[in-house]
């Protein structure tokens, strides 16, 4: 560590602190700023051209890529030809400063932000006022939003199902890598069957949702059914039906959406249970056996217990990921026939309706789920040594 | 049983249920793809899995009811069948089961066909699809019986060309942004450290819905609702925090003796990063790459917000999710057009498994 202690601060007299914090902000902030400005000019050049549109792509790549990389370039070069104790007090910042600024300006502010917005009516708080204007004047709704998000019908459809999306998506989800993991590691075509497994997570949802689409999609009882599923219902004698809105089992018919995202991610659970299982010391496996244990006991009595971590990391993952759940809804159903989930009606209070607190006051929500997740993160991080 | 063809039973039977649900898992797709190359007329009629051998009735033979007689307005006798008029249009099979005999046409001028199942393959495939989602032109399409229709292309080769135009630099900034960030958290030491990267993973699980109304509020302000640049800021932003998380792992792990002997020859900080870390962390860069690609191309909402209204920089998942909700019965459109959009990030995604998965085993958990 030596060579990094030269790094550390030396003079420290307040004159030279007061310099050195507003140069450090100065420069974090600067790079984006002026990032942004270039680009932007650029960007206006380029939309008034008449060049064709592959050439303006190919110009923009560059453009961005290349403004980005030749300002850290500049700025670094700057900061290397001052004096060696002012070069290892702001050097760091022009590494780190514009990933902070950046980070601040994109998500820690605005978490700030909507929560203000989140505390007055459909149009946020009116602008050019002050603190104090603002609270004080008539869009200033305190939390109401959030009486209103808790007890609006929709809002607890919404909730309703984004718990059945959590409950159902996630455990199944586990479930079958779990399977898959197990299976291909036994199999004798692992590589290929765990490549077709996990090839959905390179299809966006809207393309799963088309896909799933016309699986789920409905003809007329007597025409040739087109779909899969109401082919098969069909030759069995059954009524063909438009699946997902099947109205009169809400809320089951969200199951029909929810299989979309345990195909889409069974292939992410398998790939990190695949990896954990092949951690397991082939001796413990083998003891097991000598013991008398069939297949199934060593599935659940050696195995689970062993990748347990790798299983409760995926399992957070994918909750997560069914919590802010919104491609697959909003293509297939749009939220109606009772399939609305919180980030559908996010959206529809924010951008559809223009009810901008009413939106805001559902993101703090949706924000406030994934509290215990990060603090989980934190902790971890804090065991770390490093730091 | 003996212990051998006990172990050959289990492997069959664990290969044989795999078989199985890969077969599951992978129907949705092939049903999209087979589709995709049919003619638009046989996909609205029948089932993209006739294209497997299936048995179907074929006319053999042809009947004229006025030379024979048959009176449609009672039950007639044809081939052994009987029913009436209505029922012979449907289709009757008759007694033996081997011959169906159906009515084609009116009463007046119909004719009567004598059926036969016979083994069949639907392979009556091309590109047609294809070249009418693609292009931006008008397309024109013979359709069964001859006449010419003319429809608008949907120029899907627009929204790809977008779609990249946004990707390439989404991902590549972020990349750039963070790789600085992850060298200067790795190897410098600076007052405010720790909180900074405190801040990064707290934001590693964020929902990006919490940042979306802010964000328009500003981009209003800079009158850059609409274009490439807010897409690309947006992004990085978002991708930024798993991006730095990622390469400090990564960057933090390389031996330390060989960063140390390079500062002995005085190099500076800008020179080992770009000379020496920058080629090292090459897979963990390429893992966060594939990640940050396949997530922004494959990405909606955040498009929907901050390019929304705006036709001429459509990415391809808003051209998509603009067909289904205009003409989600075009199953020709769509099946084309949901193959055009799977096709750079599937080529991604098998080129690059190898990193992606190493990518995703390094942790990933993004807002």
């Amino acid at each position: 560590m030596d060579f990094l202690s030269k790094f550390r601060e030396r003079s420290q007299t307040p004159m030279v602190r007061l310099l050195s914090l507003i140069a450090r902000v100065l420069f974090a902030v600067a790079i984006p700023a002026i990032a942004f400005y270039v680009l932007y000019l650029g960007f206006l050049f380029l939309r008034d051209s008449e060049a064709s549109r592959g050439t303006i792509a190919l110009v923009a790549i560059v453009w961005g890529v290349g403004g980005v990389a030749i300002l850290f370039w500049i700025f670094n070069s700057f900061v290397e030809r001052m004096p060696a104790a002012w070069t290892a007090r702001l050097q760091p910042f022009v590494f780190v400063g514009p990933a902070i600024a950046i980070l601040t300006w994109y998500l820690t502010l605005p978490a700030l932000r909507t929560f203000w917005i989140s505390c007055f009516d459909r149009n946020g708080p009116p602008a050019g006022l002050s603190f104090v204007e603002q609270i004080s004047s008539n869009s200033f709704v305190g939390l109401d939003n959030y009486v209103a998000v808790f007890t609006e019908r929709l809002m607890l459809e919404a909730f309703r199902n984004n718990i059945m999306w959590v409950v159902f998506g996630s455990t199944l989800s586990v479930a079958f890598g779990l399977v898959f993991a197990v299976l291909a590691d036994r199999s004798s075509y692992e590589k290929i069957a765990k490549s077709l497994i996990f090839l959905p997570m390179a299809i966006s949802f809207v393309g799963a949702s088309i896909i799933w689409n016309f699986i789920y999609e409905y003809r007329p009882a007597g025409q040739p059914q087109v779909g899969l599923l109401n082919s098969i219902v069909a030759s069995f004698g059954g009524v063909p039906r438009a699946w997902p809105q099947w109205v009169e089992i809400i809320p089951w018919n969200n199951l029909f959406l929810i299989v979309i995202v345990i195909w889409l991610q069974a292939g992410f659970a398998m790939v990190l249970f695949s990896a954990a299982l092949k951690g397991i010391p082939e001796e413990l496996i083998e003891a097991g056996r000598i013991d008398g244990a069939n297949e199934i006991q060593i599935f659940f009595n050696i195995m689970i217990p062993y990748i347990q971590g790798t299983i409760i990391t995926v399992w957070t993952t994918i909750i997560i990921f069914t919590l802010k759940i919104f491609d697959v809804v909003w293509v297939m159903t749009g939220g109606q026939f009772g399939t609305h989930v919180i980030a559908t009606q996010f959206y529809r209070q924010s951008f559809t309706a223009g009810n901008k607190g009413f939106g805001s006051a559902i993101a703090i929500v949706l924000l406030i789920t994934v509290i215990p997740v990060m603090i989980y993160n934190l902790r971890q991080f804090g065991k770390q040594e490093a730091f | 049983m003996s212990g051998t063809t006990r172990k050959r039973f289990g492997k069959f039977v664990v290969n044989f249920s795999l078989f199985l649900l890969i077969l599951i898992w992978t129907v949705p797709t092939l049903g999209i793809l087979v589709s995709s190359f049919r003619h638009r007329d046989a996909i609205a009629t029948s089932g993209w899995w006739n294209v497997l051998p299936h048995r179907e009735w074929q006319p053999v033979r042809e009947i004229d009811p006025k030379a024979e007689g048959f009176d449609p307005d009672s039950v007639m006798e044809i081939e052994g069948a009987t029913g009436t008029f209505e029922e012979f249009r449907e289709g009757i099979e008759s007694p033996d089961g081997k011959h169906r005999i159906t009515w084609i046409g009116n009463k007046r001028i119909g004719r009567v066909e004598v059926q036969e199942q016979v083994w069949t393959v639907d392979w009556n495939f091309s590109l047609d699809n294809y070249k009418q989602v693609w292009g931006g032109q008008d397309f024109e399409f013979t359709k069964a019986d001859g006449t010419v229709e003319i429809v608008p292309g949907d120029d899907m080769s627009r929204a790809f060309l977008n779609s990249l135009a946004v990707a390439i630099p989404s991902t590549v900034i972020p990349i750039l942004i963070a790789a600085f960030a992850a060298y200067g958290f790795a190897w410098m030491r600076f007052p405010g450290r720790r909180g900074m990267f405190t801040m990064i993973v707290a934001l590693l699980a964020i929902p990006l819905q919490i940042a979306l109304v802010p964000i328009l509020r500003d981009y209003k302000t800079l009158e850059l609702n609409g274009t490439f640049l807010a897409i690309w800021l947006a992004h990085t932003g978002f991708g930024l925090s798993l991006a730095t998380y990622l390469l400090y792992n990564f960057i933090s792990g390389l031996p330390r003796e060989m960063l140390e002997s390079a500062f002995i020859d005085g190099a500076s900080h800008f020179t080992v990063f770009t000379w020496l870390i920058l080629p090292l962390s090459v897979p963990a860069l390429a893992s966060f790459a594939i990640f940050q690609f396949l997530w922004v191309w494959n990405d909606y909402l955040v498009a929907l917000v901050f390019l929304g209204g705006n036709p001429e920089f459509e990415l391809v998942t808003q051209r998509m999710a603009a067909i289904v909700g205009a003409r989600g019965q075009d199953w020709h459109l769509l099946t084309a057009g949901a193959f055009i959009s799977m096709a750079l990030p599937l080529l991604v995604f098998f080129l690059l498994q190898r990193f992606f998965v190493r990518g995703l085993l390094a942790g990933s958990i993004k807002g």
